[in-house]
């Protein structure tokens, strides 16, 4: 069985796309790795899917080149119909044709006469080959979902586009599907990139995590160099819940409320980025853990939000797992226990 | 500080979005050309009317601003709201009890409810002189002197909304279908009865097709010509014939066909307004789940008793007296069946060509709004509409008009009666295929160019496939209405080309009802699949 895609790398350098007054797409510049999985995270209004159907030739760039492997689909006076891509574009809603039964939505990009072979294998690398002859609507969202990646990947395309490929699936369905995609997608070895405004979604799926912001990429890395180590405050929280302490940094340290910890090429007054989760407490600390008091708690099973109030009035939230509960005015010590990131303080706020 | 996922989870955000950037792409070229050269064509025939009236104001103005026209609005518009307000009191209960209940044999009531629109209002007045007139059935079977005189408003306005209630059944129809069922469980469960909640759920989503159906009703009161002749009824296309047929001075005629158009815009105008007030739009995902059917219980036998009686009155007597008339007509020698046939090809020729080109305007003018909305092709989609305000007695005299100065050579040829029933009749045609396009997700398209196939092996493949409904019903809406239309074909048709439309209306005025029987039972035999297509489509399709 082969359907292993001619996976090519895909680069978008000073792409633009405004309509009218309005940038959509200010200058993104993005490299994904032939065969990796990317993920291109960000609020929605960001450009994220402008971007995507940029690559797909969907809207013409203002400016900006994008090449897929060595073939330059996008420069200045050029433009390659969306046909000539050899890309394969998984849609939101899907975007199944709904005259055309399962068998006949995989084949179509397989010309007049689809290979029937390369269909079954497709059919049986989604696991769909029983429903073959079914009609479309027929189906569930996670067997549309899979047609329609299946579709996309019948034309042995160098890159997959998915547009927010799990939004209009439940919670419970998401998840395992995710895994599955994920699986599909690295078995058919081919380069993909999809859109997203799940960060949990970006985190888990994807090898690296491009984060946009107004038009712009604003981070790119590995799942867990975006997570702890967010390139601005914005990723930071973007990205989940953060907490944000003052402190003073000299000569390669950082002092803070929750504790004092190496810090480089920082000098001056800084900010101290923590996660809840990073955040440990307990009845005794190390040296240098901070005094408080537990001023809240939210249980929420197999862990819990626990509100501290420092002793300069701060209130910060640590993550820990269900048990031991803690409970309101109970005095207690905080210390940071993971990464922690440093930046000059902002001097907005 | 606290941006979490829930704060950007807005997923349907993009959607609309998305939509707007769409509608800065650019035509095709060929598209945008054969767009532009379909609506000029469409304008042409008021064009020219204006073009008349202003190079000759005086006579026009006399005219328009007689005091005897006056009098003829006032006529034609009180006949107009008359006939409505009627049409929409029978179809919103008929709709309401073939879509939601359990009637018996809804289906069936349905089809049947409709079919009286396939009787041209012509025919059905001649049956209802023929049979309640001075010298009908009714009076020879009582044996009576003298009936109430059937002619006039009451007898324009029983005829007129006999055969054009099924105008406003149809949208309405449709409408009730798509509404979503959970919308009244809702209403329901938030503990509005029955009654209220139609009328605080149901009704103001009815509101679109009941405006749109109603204003149907009126603008083709407005431009009837063959039924208000034959009850004597003084409307306005009236005084346009007669004012075409007597006088030698054409501004005249071109003034008053100005007028007509005019209340017919303001109409329209209205009704548009009616209508975007009060359009709804389905949120939520997902297709509805067909509604659960209302159980009429004891109520279902006075129910079936009103569908009875209407398609009695409407449907089952007309073609009663229709097969009575053409059986005496058979028996007496006085018909020719080889006639019959020679009128009938002619008029399928008709039928057919206008069906075709209004069909292939329609969709160009369809594709053109639903895929690249913008300044132009808005403009190109009103002046798509504007067969709407022109009635057929407007458009065949400015084709005349236009024929006899400009290009003589285009006077009475069928090419110019196929012209004009087309572009008469193309706004039936926009209307399904917009329909069913605006049903066709941009999205599946671009899927299809990411498969490897150019724009044109998507339209073949993808899009023209999905349109198929539509561009039939839209096509087979131009054909009935254009082998039922009098007074352009009249005015149009070649020297000797006789339709069988033309033949009912000749034969009727000379008084030899048994002589236009078998054009008229031919005609609605042509008619009737059609519109059979027509009205089961919401419930056959998807």
């Amino acid at each position: 069985m082969t359907v292993v895609a001619s996976a090519a790398p895909l680069r978008l350098s000073g792409l633009r796309k405004a309509y009218g007054e309005v940038p959509a797409v200010d200058g993104v510049e993005l490299e994904v790795e032939a065969g990796s999985i990317c993920a291109l995270l960000g609020p929605s209004g960001c450009g994220k899917t402008t971007t995507l159907r940029l690559i797909a030739g969907l809207e013409r760039p203002d400016a900006g080149e994008i090449e897929i492997g060595e073939r330059t689909v996008n420069a200045p006076g050029r433009f390659v119909a969306p046909e000539r891509r050899r890309i394969g574009m998984v849609f939101q809603d899907y975007a199944l044709f709904p005259h055309l039964d399962v068998a006949g939505n995989v084949g179509y990009g397989l010309g007049r006469r689809p290979d029937r072979d390369r269909v079954a294998e497709v059919l049986a690398l989604v696991g769909l080959e029983a429903d073959a002859r079914r009609p479309v609507h027929e189906l569930s969202g996670g067997q549309q979902q899979r047609v329609a990646l299946a579709r996309a990947l019948a034309p042995t395309p160098e890159v997959v586009l998915l547009d927010e490929p799990f939004s209009n699936l439940d919670a419970g369905l998401r998840d395992r599907l995710r895994q599955e995609i994920r699986e599909i997608l690295l078995n058919a070895g081919v380069t993909a990139l999809f859109v997203t405004h799940d960060q949990a979604e970006a985190l888990s799926i994807a090898e690296t995590v491009a984060v946009m912001r107004e038009g712009r990429v604003e981070q790119v890395g590995t799942p867990e160099e975006i997570y702890s180590r967010p390139a601005s405050r914005w990723v930071a929280s973007f990205l989940g819940e953060i907490e944000v302490v003052p402190g003073q940094a000299a000569e390669g340290r950082v002092e803070c409320e929750l504790g004092t910890f190496p810090a480089e090429q920082v000098e001056g007054p800084v900010d101290v980025l923590v996660r809840p989760e990073s955040i440990a407490i307990g009845l005794n600390g190390p040296d240098g853990a901070a005094e408080a008091e537990v001023v809240n708690r939210r249980f929420f099973g197999h862990d819990q939000l626990v509100e501290l109030r420092l002793r300069s009035g701060q209130v910060v939230r640590s993550r820990r797992l269900g048990f031991p509960a803690w409970h309101p005015g109970d005095h207690i010590r905080a210390w940071v226990d993971g990464p922690a990131d440093v930046m000059p303080r902002d001097p907005v706020g | 500080m606290e941006a979490g996922a829930g704060a950007f989870g807005d997923a349907a955000a993009p959607r609309g979005r998305r939509s707007s950037l769409l509608s800065r792409r650019r035509p095709p070229l060929v598209i945008l050309l054969a767009g532009v050269a379909i609506g000029a064509c469409v304008i042409l025939p008021a064009a020219y009317l204006v073009i008349v009236v202003a190079g000759d104001l005086g006579p026009a103005l006399d005219t328009a601003l007689d005091s005897r026209t006056a009098g003829v609005v006032g006529r034609t518009l009180g006949l107009a709201a008359a006939v409505t307000a009627t049409s929409i009191a029978i179809a919103l209960p008929i709709a309401w009890l073939t879509v939601r209940t359990d009637l018996p044999g809804r289906r069936l009531w349905a089809t049947l409810c409709t079919l009286p629109l396939v009787i041209p209002t012509y025919v059905g007045a001649y049956l209802f002189v023929a049979a309640l007139g001075p010298n009908g059935l009714l009076r020879d079977a009582l044996g009576v002197e003298r009936l109430p005189s059937i002619y006039g408003f009451s007898g324009a306005w029983i005829v007129l909304t006999l055969f054009t209630y099924p105008l406003v059944l149809l949208p309405l129809r449709s409408a009730l279908r798509r509404i979503d069922p959970q919308l009244e469980d809702a209403a329901r469960a938030m503990g509005r009865g029955p009654f209220q909640t139609f009328r605080s759920v149901v009704m103001p989503q009815l509101w679109p097709a009941l405006a749109a159906g109603g204003l149907l009703v009126a603008l083709f009161v407005m431009s009837d010509f063959g039924a208000v002749s034959i009850l004597r009824f003084d409307s306005f296309t009236q005084e346009i014939y007669i004012s075409y047929k007597s006088s030698f001075d054409r501004t005249a005629t071109a003034g008053l066909g100005i007028v007509l158009v005019v209340l017919m815009l303001a109409l329209l105008w209205i009704g548009s307004r009616i209508r975007s007030a009060r359009a709804t739009h389905r949120l939520g995902p997902g297709p509805a789940r067909p509604p659960r059917p209302y159980a009429l219980g004891a109520w279902r036998w006075p129910a079936l008793a009103s569908c009875s009686a209407l398609v009695l009155i409407a449907l089952v007597l007309p073609v009663g007296v229709l097969v009575y008339w053409a059986s005496q007509g058979i028996s007496a020698g006085s018909t020719s069946l080889s006639l019959a046939a020679g009128l009938a090809a002619n008029s399928l020729m008709t039928g057919i060509g206008a069906a075709i080109a209004g069909g292939l305007a329609a969709l160009v003018i369809a594709v053109l709004v639903g895929r690249y909305p913008g300044p132009l092709t808005r403009t190109i989609e009103r002046a798509g509409h504007a067969g709407y305000a022109l009635p057929g007695i407007v458009v065949a005299l400015a084709l005349v008009f236009f024929a006899t100065r400009a290009v003589p050579i285009l006077y009475q040829t069928l090419a110019m009666l196929i012209f004009a029933l087309s572009v008469h009749y193309l706004p039936l045609a926009i209307g399904p295929i917009g329909a069913a396009l605006a049903q066709v997700s941009p999205r599946v398209e671009e899927a299809a160019r990411g498969l490897g196939r150019g724009p044109t092996e998507v339209f073949r493949t993808v899009t023209a496939p999905l349109l198929r409904g539509g561009i039939l019903a839209g096509a087979a809406l131009v054909f009935v209405h254009a082998i039922k239309e009098l007074p352009a074909t009249l005015i149009l048709a070649p020297i000797g080309f006789r339709t069988l439309a033309t033949e009912i209306w000749n034969q009727t005025s000379y008084g030899f009802y048994e002589a236009s029987a078998i054009p008229a039972l031919i005609l609605l035999l042509i008619a009737a699949p059609p519109l059979y297509l027509l009205s089961e489509r919401g419930t056959v399709a998807s």
